[in-house]
C-alpha cells in the first residue's frame, strides 16, 4: 500500500478541536463528580442501591485485596532484610514494612487492585446500559441516572475501600511477619510490637484519607467513561479499557499530591 | 395534500391552541456537526389524536420523539410537551413531565438486570408505592398485554415480541397521558407485529390516550386509522364503512429533515405529491 494511501485513511484533528474535546471531556466529568456528591443531600437517596454495591464492590474485591497487599507486604520484608542485612538492622523490618504498607503501599494498591476490578465494571456496565438505551428508558421513565447509579457507586466505593485499605494493611504487615519470622527467623513477637509501635497518629491518618480519594477517583472516573460511551459494543470496550488506564494513572498521580498535601497538614 | 412544514401564520395559530395540544413542534432544528437531521419543523399533536410519524432510515423520525421528552436538545425552536417548553427546562424539573408520558423505545430499552415484574414496576417503585399497589398494577398491565406468565422472567428469557409488550405494559402502567411509540414493530415477524399493533389499538381506545408513533410499516399506521378494539371479542375489527375511529389517526411523513405531508389517511392517500404516492405505494 502506498504511503499516500494509508495517510489518506487517517482522519486528522486540529489541536484546536483537539484541546477543545479535552476541555469539553473534562467539564463533563468535573459536572459529574460534582453532582455525584451533590445527589447525597437531594431527595430520594437509594439506599438500597448503595448497599448492593457496597456487597459487589466491597466483598467482591476483599480477595483480591487482601491477596495483593499481604504478597506485597511479604515482598517488602524479603527485600528490605537483604539491604538491612548488611547493617546488622534486621530487627527494624517490622518498623520499614509498617511505615511502608500503612502510609502509601496498601491505600495505593488496594485503590489500584479496586480500579482494575470495578473502574471496569462500571464503565462496561453503564457503558451497556447507554447502548442498548436503558439510560434513556430510565430518564424517560422520570429517574435521574446519577441519582440511581452513579452516586451509590460513589458512595459504595468510598466506603468500602476505606475498610478494605484497612483490612490490606493488616494483611501486608502480616505479610511482612510471615516473612520475618519463617524465612528470617525473627521474633514474632518483636515484628508486631516494631510495626505498631513505629506507627504515629499522622501515618494511620495519611493512611486512611487515601482511600476516601482514590474510592472517589475509581467510581467517578468509571461512571464517567461509562455514560460516555458511544458507537456500540466496540464503544463499551474502549470505555471500559479507558477507565481503568485514566483511573490507574490518576491514582498514581494524586497520591503524590494527596502525600505532599497531607504532609503539610499534618506538619510532617 | 395537507400542510408541509407550517407557514408563519400557521405557527401562529399553534402558539395560541398549545395549551389544548399534547406536544407541539415549533421550527424545530437539530444538526450533528455538518449534518443537518432537522431543518425547522413544525407540527401539533392535539389532545386525544394518533400521529404516525414516517420517513427513510435517518430522517430524524425516533430524534423526534426523544425530543418530546427533552432527552435530546434541539438546536433551535421551541417544543411544548403537555404545555411546558421541554427545550427551557432544567433536567431535573424535566424528570416530573417525563412521569406523564409513556414511551416504548425502539429495541424496548428493558432493563436486563430487572426482572419483568421489576421492570414494569420501574416507574412505581420510584414514586413509593406499597408493594401490594405494586404487584395489582403489575399484574394489571401484564394482563393488558397478555404476559403474566412472565412476570419472574429476565428480559433474556423473552422473545423479542414479548420484550416489546413488556415495554407497553411499563409505559402503560402509570396512565400517563400521551405515548410515545418508537418502532414498536420494528424486526418483528408479521404475526408478532400485528399482535403489536393491536396492543396499541386496545390501549388507544380502552384509555383514549395521545399518541406520537414512529414506524417504518405503513401498513401498521393504516391499520390503526381502520380498526378498533371490540372489547367483547378482545380483538381489532375493521371500522364500518363510513365510519371513524374514536381516536382520529393523523400522519406526518419525514423528507431531507422538513416536513411534507400532515394530515389524515385520505388526504394521504389522494395526495399528488410523487414522492409520498412512491412512499406509500
Amino acid at each position: 500500500m502506498a504511503a499516500g494511501d494509508f495517510l489518506s485513511g487517517i482522519q486528522l484533528i486540529s489541536p484546536s478541536e483537539f484541546a477543545k474535546k479535552k476541555i469539553q471531556s473534562l467539564q463533563d466529568y468535573s459536572i459529574l463528580a460534582a453532582q455525584s456528591v451533590a445527589n447525597l443531600f437531594r431527595h430520594p437517596r437509594y439506599w438500597a442501591d448503595m448497599i448492593q454495591q457496597m456487597d459487589l464492590i466491597g466483598f467482591g474485591s476483599l480477595p483480591i485485596v487482601l491477596a495483593s497487599v499481604f504478597f506485597t507486604g511479604a515482598a517488602l520484608a524479603l527485600n528490605s532484610a537483604t539491604t538491612l542485612s548488611r547493617f546488622g538492622a534486621t530487627t527494624v523490618i517490622g518498623q520499614l514494612v509498617s511505615i511502608g504498607i500503612v502510609r502509601e503501599l496498601g491505600p495505593v494498591l488496594a485503590g489500584l487492585v479496586v480500579a482494575g476490578r470495578n473502574s471496569s465494571g462500571m464503565a462496561s456496565e453503564l457503558g451497556s446500559m447507554i447502548v442498548t438505551e436503558q439510560i434513556d428508558a430510565m430518564r424517560a421513565l422520570g429517574t435521574d441516572p446519577l441519582k440511581k447509579l452513579v452516586t451509590p457507586r460513589v458512595v459504595a466505593t468510598v466506603v468500602m475501600l476505606f475498610f478494605l485499605t484497612i483490612l490490606g494493611d493488616f494483611m501486608g504487615l502480616l505479610g511482612g511477619s510471615v516473612v520475618a519470622s519463617i524465612l528470617l527467623g525473627m521474633d514474632a513477637h518483636e515484628y508486631w510490637s516494631n510495626a505498631w509501635q513505629t506507627l504515629v497518629f499522622s501515618d494511620v491518618f495519611m493512611g486512611l484519607m487515601k482511600p476516601l480519594v482514590f474510592g472517589y477517583i475509581v467510581a467517578t472516573v468509571g461512571c464517567y467513561y461509562g455514560l460516555s460511551t458511544k458507537g456500540g459494543t466496540q464503544g463499551v470496550g474502549r470505555s471500559t479499557t479507558e477507565a481503568v488506564v485514566a483511573a490507574m494513572i490518576l491514582i498514581i498521580v494524586v497520591d503524590v499530591f494527596v502525600t505532599r498535601f497531607l504532609m503539610v497538614i499534618l506538619g510532617s | 395534500m395537507a400542510t408541509p412544514s407550517l407557514p408563519v401564520e400557521a405557527s401562529a395559530t399553534i402558539t395560541e391552541d398549545r395549551a389544548q395540544d399534547i406536544i407541539v413542534f415549533e421550527d424545530v432544528a437539530l444538526a450533528f456537526e455538518d449534518n443537518a437531521v432537522l431543518k425547522g419543523i413544525s407540527f401539533r399533536l392535539p389532545r386525544g389524536e394518533s400521529k404516525a410519524l414516517f420517513g427513510v432510515a435517518g430522517s430524524g423520525k425516533s430524534l423526534i420523539l426523544k425530543m418530546a421528552l427533552g432527552l435530546v436538545r434541539p438546536d433551535s425552536g421551541h417544543i411544548y410537551t403537555l404545555g411546558e417548553d421541554v427545550t427551557q427546562m432544567r433536567e431535573e424539573d424535566l424528570f416530573e413531565l417525563r412521569r406523564k408520558v409513556g414511551i416504548v423505545f425502539q429495541e424496548s430499552a428493558l432493563f436486563d438486570s430487572l426482572t419483568v415484574r421489576d421492570n414494569v414496576a420501574f416507574r412505581l417503585m420510584e414514586e413509593g408505592v406499597s408493594e401490594d399497589e405494586i404487584e395489582r398494577r403489575v399484574r394489571e398491565a401484564l394482563r393488558f398485554v397478555e404476559l403474566e406468565h412472565t412476570v419472574d422472567m429476565f428480559p433474556s428469557e423473552l422473545s423479542g415480541g414479548m420484550r416489546r409488550r413488556v415495554a407497553i405494559a411499563r409505559a402503560i402502567i402509570t396512565q400517563p397521558e400521551t405515548l410515545l411509540y418508537d418502532s414498536p414493530t420494528g424486526g418483528l415477524d408479521p404475526v408478532t407485529s400485528t399482535t403489536i399493533v393491536e396492543l396499541i389499538i386496545k390501549q388507544r381506545d380502552v384509555y383514549k390516550t395521545s399518541s406520537l408513533l414512529v414506524t417504518h410499516r405503513l401498513q401498521d399506521a393504516f391499520m390503526m386509522a381502520t380498526h378498533c378494539f371490540d372489547a367483547k371479542t378482545n380483538h381489532m375489527q375493521p371500522v364500518p364503512p363510513g365510519g371513524r375511529v374514536e381516536v382520529p389517526m393523523t400522519f406526518l411523513i419525514l423528507r431531507e429533515g422538513e416536513v411534507i405531508f400532515d394530515g389524515e389517511l385520505h388526504d394521504l392517500v389522494t395526495t399528488k405529491d410523487e414522492y409520498i404516492r412512491e412512499y406509500i405505494s
